[in-house]
């Protein structure tokens, strides 16, 4: 009876859970799986013109990509983004959150509104906005710099200086969500503990330090790994903004991946670029947890 | 669920259009409408010719859209394999063998022998940009070409009425150049990170650049090493500044401030030059026709051809769009437009094309040019050649040895070519 029950249950459930794994299979394991096949062939302009031409050759590709000096650039310019776009862009947001949620603050919601702005905006219309702003002889940025006597920098076609740009122009984008996060994480930290701390005699700074960010642990591993992640993929702001240029200073390896991938076509190198990105990102993931884990440890 | 929901939707939806465009289809004999793409300001004129086609076929719409030439190559290719490219479009003649190798375009030889155009009515060199594997993918439409611009002043200051015309005359004369101009002051400015000159120098020497049918580098040769050791001298001697145009702040300044007294570019050069240059010196530059090993030499084919793109319904008005954009009197009104050099002979009868000395040195080049190899990863091995040319330039490396790992790059890059094509002698062998 109940083994009949337990089966009459199992194919209920089986049933209604058909509909969403079967468009996990297709439209996700599917194409995962076949970018996995394709990026151990070398898939290229002429496979797309006769399939028969595309051949198996393994690893290939990665190998390829290791000896290869764009990727390594790609690589080192996805690490900058990665390493100082992300923690940037956190400690902007976290900043910009406390002021928000300072007891002081007045109007909060249209604060949040005017932070959170940027990030539903449209990238494209935002990059023509900037690109003036960036503009060497009459942006905005040039003019108010002029005003401090600096001198002018061609913001974004002078090798040293796009990189900085875009990260300027991606950390001011995507901060608002974050700020979101931080701002109903903040909000459950208990009022008691801070009322607790300020009669103990702890400074602003020492109650930030002891009692907010330990409050704010879990919420802050969940935004750094997923704001590093983010960074690890950028390619709208580099790819609007400079096409990966001045010689190549702002390609992000997604941006190198869709080069590959779409202006010469070579889809299995392309693919293998994806599955390298895959395995750095899982890395890095891995040891933000580590690291985070062994802070609660200690 | 709501997935699903929109599935099922989305495939009703698109069950009804399959059954409107077949309802389109059986009651066709309206009008014609040919979709056509063009890019940048070519995209922006093209309408204006064809109104006048409108109005002289009644039965046939053109409907242009205009494309960004950042964003041409993508688009394109994603209308092909999406499988939604218009019926005509420009394509830049450095893509034909690109779209040619997809099957993006249509073969326009059945239409040509009909009658027409043929090879003789346009430039050779430009014309050959459009053959591949001897079938013809487009007409030629407007062409670009490299040649020198420099200052008559500063020539005639170091004994020169006029440019020579061949290599030893040319670097004779950019001696004399740095010789007057002293430290800091140079011949001619050639960029290094540009792969042009190396390229028409190779060119004009005779290298194939490619062998083997497009198979291998075939940089090592004698001919390419010519070129090569001739170009590799104007930056050894100091005639030319071993910089790449990214770090030159503004060339048109440095030209008028005698720091060079020629470069090699482009037609749309004699706008900028009229622009930029100060008035003093506007009677005082002008243009010359590339310098040969032995007398005049070759330069590069450019500019963008007309094609037909695979899979059009209307093959037959996209061709007298074609034909009609091809006309002379068309070529010579899309010049006034645009400033794009006609590719059609006749239409450089027009004295207003030849009045002008600057103008009238570009239509002798182009009676001189040779099309870069007809392969689609060409603009992926010009990088390397400049990349590789860079090094040499700045002493990282030899001349050989830059030169040997030019080929060797290359092959590895037209490997699949390689196997291709003993793919298919094998084939022909067993069949």
């Amino acid at each position: 009876m109940t083994t009949l029950l337990a089966g009459r249950q199992a194919r209920t459930g089986l049933a209604l859970a058909l509909p969403s794994v079967a468009l996990i299979l297709v439209f996700f394991w599917g194409p995962v799986l076949y970018g996995l096949w394709l990026s151990l062939t070398d898939f290229d302009v002429y496979a797309i013109a006769d399939p028969s031409t595309a051949r198996f050759i393994g690893l290939g590709n990665y190998a390829h990509a290791f000896v290869e000096a764009d990727f390594w650039n790609a690589l080192r310019i996805t690490l900058v983004y990665a390493l100082v776009g992300a923690p940037v862009s956190v400690a902007v947001s976290l900043a910009a959150a406390l002021l928000v949620d300072a007891k002081t603050t007045r109007w909060k919601p249209f604060f949040r509104a005017i932070y959170f702005a940027p990030v539903v905006t449209t990238l494209v219309a935002v990059a023509i906005v900037w690109r003036y702003l960036y503009q060497p002889q009459y942006g905005l940025v040039n003019a108010l710099l002029g005003k401090l006597g600096i001198a002018r920098v061609d913001w974004l076609g002078d090798p040293h200086w796009a990189l900085p740009a875009i990260l300027v122009l991606a950390v001011w984008k995507n901060f608002g969500y974050n700020l979101l996060i931080f701002v109903a994480g903040l909000q459950n930290v208990p009022r008691e503990l801070h009322e607790a701390a300020e009669l103990d005699g702890a400074s602003g700074w020492q109650r930030f330090w002891n009692v907010t960010l330990p409050d704010l642990a879990p919420v802050f591993l969940f935004v750094s790994v997923t704001t590093v992640i983010n960074y690890f993929q950028l390619f709208a702001e580099p790819y609007v903004m400079t096409q990966g240029g001045p010689l190549k200073s702002t390609t992000s390896l997604v941006l190198l991946m869709y080069e590959q991938g779409f202006r010469w076509w070579r889809l299995g190198y392309a693919a293998a670029l994806a599955f390298i990105l895959f395995a750095v990102i899982l890395a890095a993931t891995a040891v933000q947890m580590r690291l985070q884990q062994q802070e609660r440890r200690a | 669920m709501r997935r699903a929901a929109a599935v099922s939707m989305l495939a009703a939806l698109v069950a009804s259009l399959t059954v409107v465009l077949a309802g389109c289809a059986a009651s066709r004999p309206g009008p014609v409408t040919l979709r056509m793409w063009a890019m940048g300001r070519e995209g922006e004129v093209v309408g204006e010719l064809a109104r006048d086609f409108e109005r002289a076929h009644p039965g046939i719409h053109v409907e242009v859209q205009q494309i960004p030439w950042t964003a041409a190559h993508e688009k394109l290719l994603t209308a092909h394999v999406g499988g939604s490219l218009p019926d005509v479009g420009q394509l830049g003649n450095s893509w034909i063998s690109e779209f040619g190798t997809l099957k993006a375009l249509m073969p326009l030889d059945p239409w040509l022998a009909r009658g027409g155009l043929t090879r003789d009515d346009y430039f050779g060199g430009i014309w050959d940009t459009n053959v591949l594997d001897g079938v013809t993918y487009g007409v030629p439409w407007y062409v670009d070409t490299r040649l020198l611009f420099y200052r008559k002043d500063m020539l005639a200051r170091a004994g020169y009425a006029s440019m020579p015309t061949d290599w030893k005359g040319w670097k004779e004369c950019l001696r004399a150049l740095k010789q007057r101009g002293g430290p800091g002051h140079y011949g001619i400015f050639l960029p290094t990170n540009e792969w042009m000159t190396p390229v028409v120098l190779g060119l004009q020497s005779g290298s194939p650049l490619l062998a083997d049918g497009g198979t291998r580098g075939a940089f090592r040769e004698p001919e390419y090493r010519r070129a090569f050791e001739y170009y590799l001298g104007m930056f050894r001697e100091g005639l030319a500044p071993a910089i790449g145009f990214n770090e030159i702040a503004n060339k048109y300044q440095e030209l008028a401030r005698g720091t060079f007294a020629m470069m090699v570019t482009g037609p749309w050069e004699l706008g900028e030059f009229t622009r930029r240059l100060p008035d003093s010196l506007q009677s005082q530059w002008s243009t010359a026709v590339m310098p040969g090993p032995d007398g005049p030499g070759a330069s590069f084919a450019g500019g963008s051809s007309l094609v037909m793109f695979h899979g059009t319904k209307h093959p037959d008005e996209a061709w007298e769009l074609v034909k009609f954009l091809s006309e002379p009197a068309q070529q010579v009104r899309f010049w006034r437009l645009t400033g794009d050099l006609p590719a059609r002979r006749e239409a450089w009868a027009d004295t207003a094309l030849t009045a002008d000395a600057r103008t009238r040195a570009f239509g002798e080049q182009l009676t001189r040019t040779e099309p870069c190899p007809m392969v689609p990863e060409w603009e992926e091995i010009a990088t390397r050649v400049y990349e590789q040319a860079d090094r040499a330039i700045r002493g990282a490396t030899s001349a050989d040895s830059a030169l040997a790992t030019l080929d060797r790059l290359v092959d590895k890059m037209l490997e699949k070519r390689r196997w291709i094509a003993s793919r298919r002698a094998a084939g022909t062998r067993r069949s």
